[in-house]
């Protein structure tokens, strides 16, 4: 089975992100690292293909992507690809699941594309059920488990974690699965995995290696703001906890939040 | 046919209530623009709500009750919404951030190559025909204005708790229209085998009021029984359970965690604010044993009010608090629970 990954690099979680006088948005001198998302879906491919198959990382933009690549391939993926194409707006949705599609096509003998359940830095997950879209694949998202997966019979059982409850779910292969974290403990790149990934020389695509042409796209991002500023004069309350309590019960009555 | 589409998420036949947000939000653009509002409301007992939203603004509906419907499934409802706004070209087509709404909305627009703005927390209609949008990103550090451009369909998602419900009118009048499942059971490739209702459900989306505890937790005074497996996870699971939940109980409200309480399992996941969390912003957010941690305040900064109990006084969280207490949060809770049941005469 050949299962596929799809990667980005984020800035770390703990980073104090700001938009810069330029405009630009900036995270200081925190470090960029493998979506935290991505890192369930990179290990559930390892996971699924154990007894068999092979897996690849592909990371849609520039060079920023290459070291949450690496990662994936010291964590034991076996290939990587990276699409880069000046035309190509990775940020844009529809362009990205055009791409991808066309990526996986490429490869050919894909059965299953996995996804983190969202990037953590955009917070955009419409790529994802675009690109099942483009492929006509089945789309499950939100999957916390992958029950069975039959090559055979052509099917895939998870279970999925919606709003309201647990869900089980069997649908056609080839699928499009997106995960969360419940799905299983990401594994630590190994000394010998980090040594190879940092000699591996991961290729790069471009659309027309693809087969396809960038489209004109529909949205577009006008600027980046910082938040105004929260007018937060706390007021502090002091004496004993029932004291506390009684002032800051008489507060949020007053406030009219209660 | 120009219009906006609202999609009413439903559940076991109810609409969530966070669709009425949704369907505000499409009747001010509908307005603004000079356009009907259409409410699309597929699966079971679609039309007992459909009169709701008829009663909440809709000047019509579509609905498909068809059994290939009844319960949710992306595959049948995207190719369905796919095929309305094929034939009906709408303006806009809006529905709430949910994991159904985020997927169901980039589906058809994907399909129909159209372009999509995705958990905004405002937008408006410009005079050039575009939408822009204000979209929270980085969790919430910071926003971006984001637009989708004139000419075809624009795909919307809101956030919860970011838009308003209309005032409900009984004497709305509404046209409602029968329409046809786009595919039939057997080109469904997607069965569902069974779904397990959550015991108590954690939607902190939706809540008004939260209460959250942090690291703090596991300075429980309370004694962990002998055999337990380790102490501090006992005390903190403990505190949740009987301490928090308690003042979430009397408040109405939802209990949320930091992602240091969830990491070491004092709770599960599904309670967490934050950057790999949930972004929330209720009325009132109660932080208690919560430094606050900036993937923390990430998730939480657009609180309305937010009260902070901690024994650190230099904690970060007192920084952008409103009310700030400094104590032990196992003596201050309680003493605020009992006082506002005293208060609230519950």
């Amino acid at each position: 089975m050949h299962c596929v990954v799809f990667t980005r690099a984020t800035p770390d979680t703990a980073a104090k992100v700001e938009v810069g006088a330029n405009g630009a948005v900036t995270w200081g001198d925190a470090a960029l690292v493998v979506n935290p998302w991505d890192e369930y879906a990179l290990e559930e491919a390892i996971v699924q293909t154990q007894n068999g198959g092979k897996t690849t990382v592909i990371a849609l933009g520039g060079e920023m992507h290459l070291d949450a690549l690496k990662h994936s391939l010291a964590m034991g993926i076996n290939d990587a690809m990276r699409i880069d194409d000046p035309a190509l707006d990775p940020t844009d949705s529809l362009a990205y699941a055009r791409t991808a599609a066309a990526a996986v096509k490429k490869l050919g003998d894909v059965t299953l594309v996995l996804f983190g359940k969202e990037s953590v830095d955009v917070g955009t997950d419409q790529h994802i059920y675009g690109t099942a879209r483009k492929l006509g694949w089945a789309m499950l998202s939100a999957v916390s488990k992958i029950i069975a997966l039959d090559e055979v019979a052509g099917t895939i059982q998870v279970e999925r974690l919606l709003e309201q409850g647990k869900e089980v779910v069997t649908a056609k292969l080839p699928a499009v699965v997106s995960v969360t974290k419940e799905i299983n403990e990401p594994r630590y790149p190994s000394f010998i995995g980090i040594r190879k990934a940092s000699k591996a020389v991961i290729p790069v695509l471009s659309l027309a290696d693809l087969g396809i042409s960038a489209a004109a796209s529909p949205t577009r991002i006008d600027a980046y703001r910082n938040l105004p500023v929260r007018d937060s004069q706390v007021e502090m309350i002091n004496g004993t906890p029932e004291e506390q309590a009684a002032i800051l019960v008489d507060r949020l009555l007053g406030e009219k939040v209660l | 046919m120009s219009e906006v589409l609202v999609w009413i998420e439903t559940f076991h036949g109810a609409a969530l209530p966070t669709s009425w947000e949704a369907l505000g939000a499409g009747k001010a653009l509908a307005d603004k623009l000079g356009v009907p509002l259409t409410a699309l409301v597929l699966g079971e007992n679609a039309s007992t709500v459909a009169k709701v939203a008829g009663e909440q603004g809709a000047a019509s509906a579509l609905i498909c009750d068809d059994a290939t419907l009844k319960v949710y499934r992306l595959e049948a409802y995207a190719a369905l919404l796919t095929k309305v706004v094929q034939e009906r070209k709408p303006r806009a087509v809006l529905a709430v951030a949910t994991t159904r709404g985020r997927e169901l909305l980039a589906a058809s627009a994907a399909d129909t190559d159209s372009g999509m703005l995705a958990d905004i927390s405002s937008f408006e209609a410009q005079s050039d025909g575009g939408i822009t949008a204000v979209r929270p990103v980085y969790a919430g550090k910071i926003l971006s204005d984001a637009a989708v451009n004139a000419g075809g369909t624009q795909f919307l998602t809101l956030r919860g708790r970011a838009f308003r419900p209309n005032a409900a009118n009984a004497a709305g009048s509404l046209a409602i229209t029968q329409i046809a499942p786009a595919l039939s059971e057997d080109q469904i490739g997607t069965k569902i085998e069974s779904f397990q209702e959550a015991a108590s459900t954690v939607n902190l989306g939706d809540a008004a009021i939260i209460v959250s505890g942090g690291r703090g937790m596991d300075k429980n005074p309370k004694e962990a029984p002998a055999g337990s497996a380790n102490a501090a996870v006992w005390k903190a699971q403990d505190g949740f359970a009987n301490t928090l939940q308690p003042l979430a109980d009397v408040l109405g409200g939802a209990v949320g965690a930091s992602r240091a309480a969830v990491d070491a399992g004092y709770i599960p996941y599904a309670h967490q604010v934050g950057q790999t969390g949930k972004t929330v912003s209720p009325d009132l957010y109660i932080a208690c044993g919560i430094s606050g941690a900036i993937q923390h305040q990430a998730g939480m900064r657009t609180s309305k009010v937010i009260v902070a109990i901690n024994s650190d006084k230099d904690a970060p969280i007192f920084k952008m608090a409103r009310y700030g207490l400094v104590g032990d949060l196992y003596k201050i809770v309680p003493a605020v629970t009992a006082e506002l049941k005293k208060r609230l005469g519950k």
